[in-house]
């Protein structure tokens, strides 16, 4: 049996805007049934990343395919929703109307439609706004009714750009679960996000980017996610730092501390081991799993280019 | 809340199959067409075009009544021909307008707001979505131009008792002119902004329009330059050259020769102007698809 492609691959992309750099150098795979965080601060090229996968805008290099076709193929994006930040929409349409003609659009065969229609209205809670036009919507029930759009025809991959934005808590818990069964179907997500405590909860990996590039791509699953290892050492020379690299990655000196990723807990005892093996004395040694906004905070604040391993 | 059904269950909408060109093409274009009427905008234009063709047939009543009673029966029939040709001149100019202004804030407006973006990660080309918002454009304009041409050609068959010859090839050549602005208003607003479209259009139309009268002036002075000119720009934007063709048209012979009134025409475009004129929209349609397609959006 042929293996389905991935959701989707990107291989160097970049986007200039005339001296601007948007993106740099993009690389990622998402496996299918796979919730990606892409993460960042304002201006890192999130929303023009998201923009690129989807064959809105053209990368000045690098290529990618969204589900195994090119970027930009019809075939692709038959199979693909989309809820974009600013969730725009003809507002002298009706809720329902709006929906319907999207369906249209993507093709969905006239026996069904209507039924597909009414069970994602009811799905984001707008059944009963169905008749009044978007224009009467509050930014919230725009924001559910883009998300509506975005589930229409069973897609197998869906972006969300910052889907949470207008909503109130309720809404953000909608979708949460939304997030959620998407997953549980098999679908793939791929999210642009600020509100960590929500990528903390849906999603299975996240990128940190940053300037346009990619700083730190980790999975977030509890017993998956990296241990933040602190050493106090008899003596740390740069030689003693670069071969620590070895058991794992951003092996950094903070004062008299050592700091370094690790993948397990399994580790730990392996660079005791070395450690003693070098005859270098170790005082302190503690790990823990730092929370999302930590990571985010460090990866935003830290210079990039200062980041060992 | 309800949940979304598994994949294994039958669900209203699979599976898809992407919408062919001209599925795509009339989906985008029946929306713009509602657009037009939701938005009021058909309704204004019909509105005020209907009050147009009122106001003419009122006026039109009153002075054929004058025209009848002073002026020698020779004289009446071009005295009318001459009051419809400038109903049908006002009329020409509001729907050179109408074109335009339907049109510079399709693709643009749309653009602008970010509405867009959801229509082209949709399976359908970015040509079929321009595509369509041009025929959705053209056929509220048609709508709208046939509505007020044929208002003023009723009131003067109703109320003045006559018609102008060629009506049919002349309302034709108008709705070629509008068309042609039409078009230029999509190519436009693929990159512009709504009121740089609108403002690069109606100087395009300016262009044009002195051109066009350039020509006829240099014509009858004798000029070569002022008439070369004058060609030269009714090339570039050929809408003049089609007004002017319908005018023509439209006149009874005796008033071509006398060549007097607005409606002069001392150079008669060529019929071959018709040709360029559809060859200029499809261009322009080619050329505004290509736009569109390799645009950030």
């Amino acid at each position: 049996m042929v293996e389905a492609p991935p959701a989707l691959e990107a291989r160097s992309l970049s986007k200039q805007f005339g001296a601007k750099v948007a993106v740099r150098e993009l690389s990622l795979t998402l496996p299918r049934g796979e919730v990606f965080g892409f993460l960042g601060p304002n201006g890192a090229g999130k929303t023009t990343s998201m923009k690129m996968l989807l064959g809105l805008v053209r990368p000045t290099s690098g290529e990618g395919r969204l589900l195994g076709e090119p970027l930009g193929a019809a075939r692709g994006r038959a199979r693909v929703g989309y809820l974009p930040e600013h969730f725009a929409f003809h507002e002298w349409l009706e809720g329902r109307e709006l929906l319907r003609f999207h369906a249209r659009l993507l093709g969905m065969p006239t026996r069904g439609l209507d039924a597909g229609v009414e069970e994602r209205l009811r799905r984001v809670n707008l059944a009963d706004a169905a008749t009044r036009r978007v224009r009467e919507y509050s930014k919230g029930m725009k924001q559910r009714l883009g998300l509506a759009q975005a589930l229409l025809g069973e897609p197998e991959l869906v972006f969300l750009d910052e889907p949470t934005s207008g909503l109130d808590p309720l809404g953000r818990r909608l979708v949460r679960d939304v997030i959620r069964e998407l997953r549980q179907r098999g679908t793939s997500v791929f999210l642009n996000s600020h509100l960590l405590s929500e990528v903390e909860v849906t999603c299975d990996r996240v990128a940190f980017v940053k300037g346009g590039r990619v700083v730190r791509d980790m999975r977030l699953g509890a017993e998956e996610r990296d241990l933040e290892v602190e050493m106090r050492l008899e003596r740390t020379t740069a030689t003693l730092v670069a071969d620590l690299a070895r058991f794992g990655h951003d092996v950094r000196v903070e004062g008299d501390r050592v700091r370094m990723g690790v993948s397990g807990e399994e580790t730990l005892p392996e660079i005791t081991r070395w450690l003693a093996s070098q005859g270098v004395g170790l005082y302190h040694l503690g790990a823990r799993r730092p929370s999302l906004e930590e990571i985010f905070l460090e990866v935003v604040a830290d210079d990039a280019d200062a980041v060992l391993g | 809340m309800t949940p979304m059904r598994s994949s294994a269950e039958p669900t209203g909408g699979i599976p898809t199959q992407a919408p062919g060109r001209l599925r795509a093409v009339t989906i985008v274009a029946h929306l713009t067409f509602i657009e037009a009427r939701r938005r009021r905008i058909l309704a204004a234009a019909l509105l005020f075009g209907a009050a147009f063709v009122v106001l003419f047939g009122i006026g039109l009543h009153f002075m054929a009544r004058d025209i009848r009673a002073n002026a020698p029966p020779a004289q009446q029939a071009m005295f009318l021909n001459l009051v419809t040709l400038t109903a049908l001149y006002a009329a020409n100019f509001l729907i050179v307008m109408t074109s335009v202004l339907v049109t510079i804030d399709t693709l643009a407006g749309e653009i602008g707001s970010g509405v867009i973006e959801t229509l082209c990660t949709k399976p359908v080309s970015r040509a079929a979505v321009g595509l369509g918002k041009w025929l959705g454009c053209w056929l509220t304009f048609v709508l709208y131009a046939l509505v007020l041409c044929g208002g003023v050609l009723a009131v003067a068959r109703l109320v003045g008792g006559s018609t102008p010859p060629n009506a049919g090839r002349g309302i034709l050549l108008i709705l070629l002119e509008g068309t042609v602005l039409l078009t230029l208003a999509l190519v436009g607003g693929t990159r512009l902004s709504s009121l740089a479209n609108g403002v690069t259009v109606f100087g395009l139309y300016g262009l044009a329009f002195v051109g066009g009268w350039m020509e006829q002036i240099g014509t009858m002075v004798g000029n070569a330059s002022a008439r070369y000119i004058g060609i030269t720009a009714s090339l570039l934007v050929p809408s003049e050259s089609l007004w002017q063709l319908a005018a023509y048209q439209m006149q009874p012979p005796i008033a071509r020769d006398v060549q007097i009134g607005p409606f002069l025409t001392a150079s008669v475009p060529s019929p071959a102007m018709v040709g360029w004129a559809i060859g200029y929209v499809l261009v322009a349609l080619v050329v505004a698809s290509h736009l569109f397609r390799t645009r950030d959006l």
